[in-house]
């Protein structure tokens, strides 16, 4: 904690990407940016791992019985396709990469509260990461992503390395939110006031509650389960005595709040892009603010609604579901605030636009179809069938991915100082899109009739559904990849990207891209909210203020 | 009393991390972060407590005969101990605040010693369950007790004071830490942001066995 550092003044053409050289500097780098940039490549190698194994069990699903691997082999591919997704790549995306990267910056910080934490949490990712790889040189783990007992307590499958590598990976997500949580209460620029924090940060901000109230659940959870493999100590097994649906509370009670963890930083990306690119001031400020707790309080009452057909009381299944519909009315709340800001706005249909209005679409499918299946009658009948894919990846995929890509191009330019091909860009958008609907919402319509998921065999009449959606993995391949190519090559080649090219207010805009080692050659001070767009001009968050005083709040 | 003026005697101006405002501002953020951790731990220990609760509702004779199997005077005297250790912390904290080195050390080494007599106790605890064979799983040889659920009120047992002890045996480490950078002379009165969290972090460690002992102990 001691440092000397003095403040230099960023010498002209000096900033975070060539202020040191060499590999030592940056694997022991503080510098938030740097590690937010190593989340960023970590996370993505993730990604690509996560999809190769999507891939292929698409591949396995191309006709009704045996395509490509066997009945165990696939078990395991699905296992670790959600194991990878779910804790390595989709909760450490926006939080732990984007968050670090721009939480400081918005706020006019020059760090996180607590840097050396915050490489530490870096390294217990990559350590839980490689635990839980392991595993697949070894006998793998077939249970799925959620580790049910007591299946997973009795498989030969080395379960043990994929939940340990969850438990580490679990206290880089604590500590991650926890540095967030003191960063936003403690650094802010001086009259950045809690109403004038941009949507991004309150969403950062509800995000770290819940990464730090429900992971130390989902930790002691698979220390239980660990023990009970090593020692049978019988507490989820039915046959000492144990209660195997108590782990489906416990690992619920986290992993219904962890799809909040996902969805809001997603949800505080789109909030950034659509007044930006809508000229226009965002609607219902406070209501999006508040609606991100509303969705975090809400996200810890409603787990049993992953149980209905558990065994639960009924009493307790018509008080989850309805607990689980009120979900939708902050979701609404700013769904309806996202349109509205662009209703009259003048729209610039620039690539971060699209991939917000991908979001808006995909992810209202994803929320609604969330509705079907919080109603009790209905979920009886859809439960652990493909429909709960479909939902889920229209969520997690549609809602979290889109928003990724969107805040992905809209930082570009700061991040790497350069720009991205816009025309290309355009196309790999409309590659993702199509091959994201082409590969989920066939899954729909299997769902509804009954093709169960998670299996490796089906009847033949779900073959030509099953065959759309294999195409369409590939379209979304070929986009993904397509879009990794371009963003690759203009890191080192594209044109030169200047301070704000979105003509964009929040902080991190009123600095040089890419931005100086402590991210503003002098603390900024800030004069106003965030969003005063107008079609013909904005005001930063910087902007003097003049005796009429532009006095927004 | 010869303490104060080494502390405050010119070279040790405090510097903070480049990136907060002031020491004061950083020590705040340090108190803050350090809350939220126990928050964390709280949520952690309180998956445990959830279950015991839970499982001591559903096998209530069983539990009821186990907990008598645990001696109540080594819980009471690890009670007493632990008790006596926070009392010495907060005396570590407050003369670090002060200044008094030499008095901070002396109570930091008797904190740790106290911790090192409740992990002592724990050992006689945890041999006596292992003698009479009450470890769960398939080592539980136990034939006094009659009831076929008794092995899960141990699963609790050593689970949740495990637990405690694992955080016991990570407090006697930062106590060490501490030892060594108060040898350092590196806290004084402008300084004594660590002295302050572990002891926040002992206090912590000793309520949760405030809860475990009547729990286990007393209720059973
Ligand atoms: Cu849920």
């Amino acid at each position: 904690m001691t440092s000397g550092h003095t403040t230099a003044v960023a010498a002209h053409g000096d900033n975070y990407l060539n202020h040191s050289k060499g590999i030592k500097s940056w694997l022991f780098t503080l510098d938030h940016k740097r590690i937010g940039v190593m989340y960023l490549f970590t996370v993505l190698s993730f990604f690509l791992l996560g999809g190769i194994f999507a891939l292929l069990i698409r591949l396995e699903l191309w006709g009704p019985g045996r395509n490509i691997m066997d009945a165990g082999t696939y078990n395991k591919f699905f296992t670790y396709h959600g194991a990878i997704m779910v804790f390595l790549v989709v909760i450490p995306l926006i939080p732990a990469a984007m968050g670090n990267f721009f939480i400081p910056m918005m706020l006019g910080a020059k760090d996180v509260a607590f840097p050396r934490l915050n490489l530490a949490s870096y390294y217990i990712f990559v350590i839980g990461a490689v635990f839980a790889l392991c595993a697949l040189f070894f006998r793998g783990a077939d249970t799925g992503w959620t580790f049910y007992t007591p299946y997973s307590i009795r498989t030969s499958t080395t379960v043990i390395l994929v939940v340990g590598g969850a438990f580490i990976a679990g206290f880089s997500s604590i500590l991650t939110g926890l540095n967030m949580i003191v960063t936003i209460h403690k650094l802010r620029a001086p009259g950045l006031s809690w109403t004038r924090l941009p949507l991004f940060v309150w969403a950062i901000y509800a995000t770290s509650i819940i990464q730090v109230l429900a992971t130390p659940v989902l930790a002691i959870t698979l220390v239980l389960l660990i023990c009970e493999r090593l020692f049978q100590i019988g507490i989820f097994d039915p046959k000492l005595g144990g209660d195997a649906v108590l782990f489906q509370h416990f690992f619920w009670f986290y992993s219904h709040p962890a799809v909040y963890i996902m969805i809001l930083p997603a949800m505080g990306i789109i909030s950034e892009v659509m007044p930006v690119f809508s000229r226009k001031p965002i609607f219902g400020y406070k209501a999006i603010a508040y609606a991100s707790f509303g969705i975090a309080l809400i996200a810890f009452i409603v787990w049993g609604h992953h149980m209905f057909v558990s065994g639960q009381s009924e009493l307790a299944n018509f008080v989850f579901s309805l607990l689980t519909m009120f979900v939708a009315i902050p979701t609404g709340v700013k769904v309806f605030s996202w349109v509205a800001t662009m209703y009259k706005g003048s729209i610039r249909f620039n690539v971060p636009m699209l991939y917000a209005l991908g979001f808006l679409e995909l992810f209202t499918i994803g929320g609604l179809t969330g509705v079907f299946l919080g109603t009790l009658a209905i979920d009886v009948h859809l439960t652990a069938t493909y429909f709960i894919v479909a939902h889920f990846h229209y969520v997690m995929v549609g809602g979290t991915m889109m928003a990724f890509l969107a805040g992905l191009h809209y930082w570009f330019p700061k991040m790497s100082g350069r720009m991205y091909p816009e025309k290309q860009a355009v196309w790999a958008f409309i590659c993702i899109i199509i091959g994201f609907n082409l590969t989920f919402f066939p899954q729909f319509i299997l769902g509804a009739e009954g093709m169960p998921r998670r299996y490796w065999a089906y009847l033949p009449e779900f073959t030509n559904l099953n065959r759309l959606s294999t195409i369409g993995s590939w379209f979304l391949a070929v986009g993904f990849g397509w879009t990794a190519v371009y963003l690759w090559k203009s890191m080192f080649k594209g044109p030169k990207a200047s301070a704000n090219p979105w003509e964009g207010n929040t902080l991190e805009w009123q600095t040089p891209s890419p931005p100086p080692f402590e991210n503003f050659t002098e603390t900024p001070i800030v004069t106003m909210w965030p969003y005063e767009y107008r079609a013909s001009k904005n005001y930063p968050m910087t902007t003097p203020v003049q005796g009429s005083g532009k006095g927004v709040q | 009393m010869s303490d104060v003026h080494t502390a405050v005697a010119g070279e040790h101006t405090r510097h903070h991390a480049h990136h907060f405002e002031s020491a004061e501002a950083e020590f705040d953020a340090c108190k803050q972060g350090m809350w939220i951790f126990l928050v964390t731990e709280v949520l952690m220990i309180g998956g445990l407590f959830v279950g015991y609760t839970l499982f001591r509702g559903m096998n209530h004779d069983a539990f009821h005969e186990a907990h008598k199997m645990l001696n109540v005077k080594l819980g009471a005297t690890n009670t007493v101990v632990l008790i006596t250790s926070s009392v010495t912390m907060l005396l570590g904290v407050t003369s670090a605040q002060r200044g008094q080195r030499s008095k901070s050390m002396k109570y930091l080494i008797m904190t740790f010693l106290l911790a090192c007599c409740f992990l002592v106790v724990k050992y006689f605890e945890y041999s006596a369950k292992f003698h009479h064979g009450l470890l769960p799983g398939g080592n539980f040889t136990n034939e006094e007790l009659t009831n076929p659920r008794s092995s899960l009120f141990f699963s609790f047992y050593f689970l949740m004071t495990g637990v405690h002890a694992f955080h016991v045996v990570v407090g006697m480490g930062l106590m060490a830490w501490l030892m060594k950078r108060t040898a350092n002379k590196d806290f004084g009165p402008d300084y004594y942001t660590p002295v302050e969290l572990v002891g926040f972090y002992w206090h912590f460690v000793d309520l949760v066995w405030i809860y475990l002992f009547p729990l286990l102990y007393l209720v059973g």
